[in-house]
């Protein structure tokens, strides 16, 4: 009936999961009892849960990457504190705990945290910047977000009813086969990664149609600003190797439930091949992160030094040079598998050709700051922290590129090092800045800029210290992924390694602090013009927060930076351009169908884990059976009256008026 | 004579990255005990000099540029519409791809000249070690000697040893940092590597690629002795002991991790290619002991 599944599934043995799971399910079960009490269901479902705005859908993707960035953040407090009290002796999780743990970091870091985060982003800032109302495809957006949230659920269910995965954020073959990994642990990571990947997939197609498709009339290809570059970048990344994930997992998947032979160790399975597969998504996977990050720092070099990015079109070149070289480099992941000199050589030139593009990105925005007048923002110091660290990872990046010098580095604390250097001092300080940058956008107000700096200093120099001791520890020797440690001689490193973690906690809790202060205080931070920092895109055109129809007219962009334009001839001229005709606006209906495919595509996913073939039956047909109800659907659009326009136009107006005066009284830009 | 300045923020830098690289550099990678750690070494540090030579001074003109164009000093030149200078663009293009012009060049000759699989130059001929990753042990099979150890790797210095690696079970990969370059040990498969090691000593190997629960205690003592020592060492444990057939070898398959260190006084001399052929099957995974968890995985592997 239930498949695999019994009593024996929950930990009620094991104390530290058990825990875990007590507390999470007690707050959850608080949460849910708060909305009911505070009758908030209908608002959240009316607003959010059903909403395909993008805005909406970006902020709940920004939400679910922050709460799993916690969540992965727990796990990285586990392993760096086991590993240094775990030397010549167990430390206090066992292996089978700890393997658990590391992959669970990874795969939720990497997957359920640094992907909605920027896909998030790219979202939310994407449709602003183009001048448009949505997304091309506003319900498969929902539908898109919801699948990450399925994957992410399944994850976290994990925690507390089997196990998950013990192999690694990636699941090697021959490890992850039935043979050597026969519990549910890859079966849970498999139906999780293959479920948000779909959504990922649906994401990738979207922004990319949004992208070509949906510009707004006058915004060609080199006048949007670099950010929608590294979402289309990130995009056509996305489309053409989430395809490669799934079917590489797809093929595990038979091997492990119906005995297929692709990369058994036996019987002609192909480990090998496994391998090539995964990186040949894996390493492109990293840029479809950083890309957006990329385009992140490039607005705000240009908007907080005053001037326009310095040499857009290298930016464009390299963005896109970036985007095709990327998924001509797998092989550098495994060097040391033997694969010959020549091939070698070829991945580790093709590597490093990659430096190219991102050493010219570096001293553009480096140049952009030459002759302004530069602003020290949060989102400002985030972006210089990032120039540090990211050339450092860069450099270790290359060195890794270099066989002889991975024959040495392989896989050890060094590798690990490397890539947290580009991906926290990368993707996630650039998560950060943006978030500084475009909260007001989002909800109206700004966050508290002197607890945001203290969240900087203290993640800055946090991350140092926690990962500076990484590299010494690879150059020692020491490898990945050990429980316990038998050398003397990491003890120290490996020690510092936990100070560097206790600032990086400090760091987050001053983040949340922000978060309450900024909401307490919103009255007092809140962003009056639209426009807080000065902005040069078209986002910032708009009311803060903006209105879920953008732009009650859409924006006629007659050159590169297309509100910077705008701007000035309002100064220039000291009035607003002439009223506007104003004319009905069609939006699209929210949909259910985003939260009900991913009900039963959870539950599809569960039952499949579980070998519950019923319920796997069930949660399919149902899940077909919404998709047919959407299809037949004839009412998809609603018509927002003219009156509605106005209200919301005038204000915004009314504002840029004020901020006209203020210019006019010699008071400068808007602070 | 100039007077000497004080302690200064430099010379404290220095003395940390001082004192890291020497921590880092003692019983590590780049304190190599043979030709080929030493050629990884070099190429390893070549690299980073290489970069460093640019980074350097990257980081510090983008540090200056943005302290120089801070809002508040109102002297520096303000050009709200510069935004474009060919001959900027041009160097900035330039730079970047001479160093990885000269990175390639160390990527094109070191893959070449430390390619694993190549023998290493030397007078005397190489001692063959046969290497079988297990769940979770190393087995050295020495087809010369005629003996076989699990988790003790005894080679004579100043020789090249030639190391045909494979696995009877999951990956991993063969390393001993201070010998120099690690390779793969896969099923079903045979990978070469030459190391030599020019120093006595006892060194740490290890497994850089995880394999399952019991991988943390996949490490084995490689000591290196002089030609005699070896020679001695290999009649000593020929004189008494099991003796490796596919017998033996079924047991030794199963999973076990903190084995501690023994050896075989005889081998059957076919179980290696047996093993890479798969003539003899990979080892079986995690046997079920006493009651289990549903869809919990019980482990052999583990805490001691
Ligand atoms: C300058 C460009 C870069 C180069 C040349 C480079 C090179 C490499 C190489 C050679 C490896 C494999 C090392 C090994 O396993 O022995 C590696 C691993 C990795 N890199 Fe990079 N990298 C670069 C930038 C990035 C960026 C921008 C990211 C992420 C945003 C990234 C993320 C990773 C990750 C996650 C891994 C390890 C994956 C794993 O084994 O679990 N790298 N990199
Ligand atoms: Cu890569």
């Amino acid at each position: 009936m239930f498949g695999k599944l019994d009593w024996s599934a929950i930990p009620f043995n094991q104390p530290i999961p058990l825990i875990t799971s007590v507390i999470l399910i007690l707050g959850i079960l608080g949460v849910l009892g708060l909305i009911t009490v505070k009758k908030w269901w209908g608002y959240l479902w009316r607003e959010w849960i059903t909403s395909v705005d993008h805005k909406r859908i970006g902020v709940m993707y920004m939400l679910l990457g922050v709460v799993m960035l916690i969540r992965g953040f727990a796990d990285a407090i586990m392993m760096r504190t086991q590993q240094a009290v775990a030397i010549h002796s167990a430390g206090y999780l066992e292996p089978e705990h700890y393997n658990q743990i590391f992959s669970a970091h990874g795969t939720i870091m990497i997957l359920f945290g640094a992907m909605p985060l920027v896909i998030g982003l790219m979202n939310f800032v994407a449709p602003l910047q183009l001048g448009v109302r949505d997304v091309a495809f506003p319900t498969f957006n929902s539908v898109g977000f919801w699948l990450t949230a399925s994957g992410a659920l399944l994850v976290n269910i994990s925690l507390f009813v089997g196990e998950f995965s013990r192999v690694g954020w990636l699941p090697y073959a021959p490890l992850s086969e039935t043979t050597y990994s026969p519990g549910v642990g890859v079966d849970y990571y498999l139906w999780a990664v293959q479920i948000s990947g779909v959504g990922t997939l649906i994401t990738g197609i979207n922004m990319v149609t949004t992208v070509l498709k949906m510009r707004c009339p006058g915004m060609t290809y080199l006048r949007m600003p670099v950010f929608c570059w590294t979402t289309l970048a990130s995009s056509l990344l996305i489309v053409a190797v989430f395809p490669i994930l799934t079917a590489t997992l797809a093929m595990l998947t038979l091997d492990r439930y119906f005995g297929f032979h692709f990369f058994t160790n036996d019987a002609g399975g192909s480990p090998m091949m496994f391998m090539n597969l995964i990186w040949a998504w894996g390493h492109p996977e990293v840029y479809i992160l950083v890309l957006p990050a990329f385009g992140v720092f490039s607005e705000i070099f240009s908007t907080f030094s005053g001037k326009p990015l310095f040499g857009y079109r290298s930016m464009v070149a390299a963005t896109l040079f970036i985007c095709v070289v990327s998924m001509m480099v797998w092989l550098h992941h495994f060097f040391t598998m033997g694969a010959g000199a020549a091939v070698n050589t070829f991945f580790g030139i093709s590597s490093s050709v990659i430096a190219v593009g991102t050493g010219v990105k570096i001293y553009n925005w480096i140049f952009t700051m030459y002759g302004g007048r530069v602003r020290f923002e949060t989102p400002m110091l985030w972006s210089m922290g990032f120039i540090f660290t990211f050339i450092i990872g860069g450099l270790t990046g290359v060195l890794l590129a270099v066989p002889p010098a991975d024959f040495l580095t392989h896989n050890s604390m060094f590798l690990v090092a490397h890539f947290h250097n580009v991906i926290v001092g990368g993707v996630v300080f650039a998560v950060f800045a943006a978030v500084e940058y475009w909260f007001p956008k989002a909800f109206g107000f700004r966050l508290h800029a002197g607890w945001g700096k203290a969240a900087f200093w203290f993640a800055f120099i946090g991350f140092w210290v926690t990962f500076t001791p990484l590299y010494i520890l690879g150059l020692q020797g020491m490898t990945r992924r050990l429980q316990h440690i038998d050398v003397e001689a990491w003890r120290p490193m490996l020690q510092l390694s936990v100070v560097g973690v206790a600032i990086l906690i400090v760091g987050v809790i001053c983040q949340v602090i922000q978060l309450v202060v900024s909401i307490l205080q919103r009255d007092k931070l809140r962003d009056e013009t639209g426009d807080p920092w000065d902005g040069r895109s078209l986002e910032w055109a708009t009311p803060s927060p903006a209105p879920f129809f953008n732009f009650a007219v859409m924006p006629n962009v007659e050159g590169e930076e297309a509100y910077w334009g705008i701007k000035q001839r309002a100064i220039d001229t000291q009035q607003l351009a002439p009223e506007p005709d104003y004319r009905p606006v069609e939006m699209p209906l929210n949909s259910p169908v985003g939260i009900y495919t991913a009900f039963f595509s959870t539950v599809t996913g569960f039952a499949l884990i579980w070998h519950i073939w019923w319920l796997a039956g069930l949660g399919l047909f149902a899940a077909f059976i919404g998709f047919v109800v959407f299809a037949w659907r004839d009412v998809h659009e609603f018509e927002v009256p003219v009156e509605e326009l106005i209200r919301v136009e005038r204000g915004r107006r009314a504002a840029r008026d004020a901020f006209l005066e203020r210019i006019r009284q010699g008071e400068g830009a808007p602070s | 004579m100039p007077a000497r300045r004080p302690f200064g923020l430099t010379r404290l830098f220095g003395a940390f990255v001082l004192a890291a690289t020497l921590t880092g550099c003692a019983g590590g990678v780049l304190d190599p005990v043979g030709p080929v750690g030493a050629n990884d070494a070099e190429i390893l540090i070549d690299a980073t000099l290489i970069m460093l030579g640019i980074v350097i001074p990257t980081i510090l003109l983008a540090f200056w540029m943005a302290w120089r164009y801070r809002a508040s000093n109102t002297k520096a030149e303000y050009l709200p519409n510069w935004s474009y200078s060919g001959r900027i663009e041009a160097v900035v293009w330039a730079i970047p791809i001479l160093t990885i012009t000269f990175i390639g060049g160390l990527i094109w000759i070191g893959s070449f000249k430390l390619d694993p699989f190549k023998p290493l130059p030397s007078k005397t001929p190489a001692v063959e070690v046969q290497v079988v990753s297990l769940d979770w042990k190393w087995l050295f099979i020495y087809p010369q000697q005629g003996v076989a150890t699990v988790n003790e790797l005894v080679v004579p210095q100043g020789t090249p040893v030639h190391f045909s690696i494979t696995s009877g079970s999951v990956f991993n990969v063969f390393f001993v940092p201070r010998m120099g370059s690690m390779i793969y040990a896969m099923p079903g498969m045979v990978s070469q590597l030459y190391l030599q090691a020019d120093k006595p000593g006892e060194l740490m190997g290890e497994s850089a690629h995880f394999s399952g629960d019991g991988f943390s205690d996949m490490n084995f003592k490689v000591h290196s002795v002089s030609a005699a020592e070896f020679d001695a060492w290999a009649q000593k444990t020929k004189a008494g002991g099991a003796m490796l057939d596919r017998a033996a070898y079924a047991q030794l398959a199963r999973q076990s991790s903190n084995v501690k260190p023994y050896a075989y006084s005889a081998i059957d001399p076919t179980i290696f290619q047996a093993v890479a052929s798969q003539k003899i099957a990979p080892a079986p995974g995690p046997q079920p002991a006493g009651p289990g968890h549903a869809g919990r995985e019980v482990s052999t592997g583990g805490n001691r």
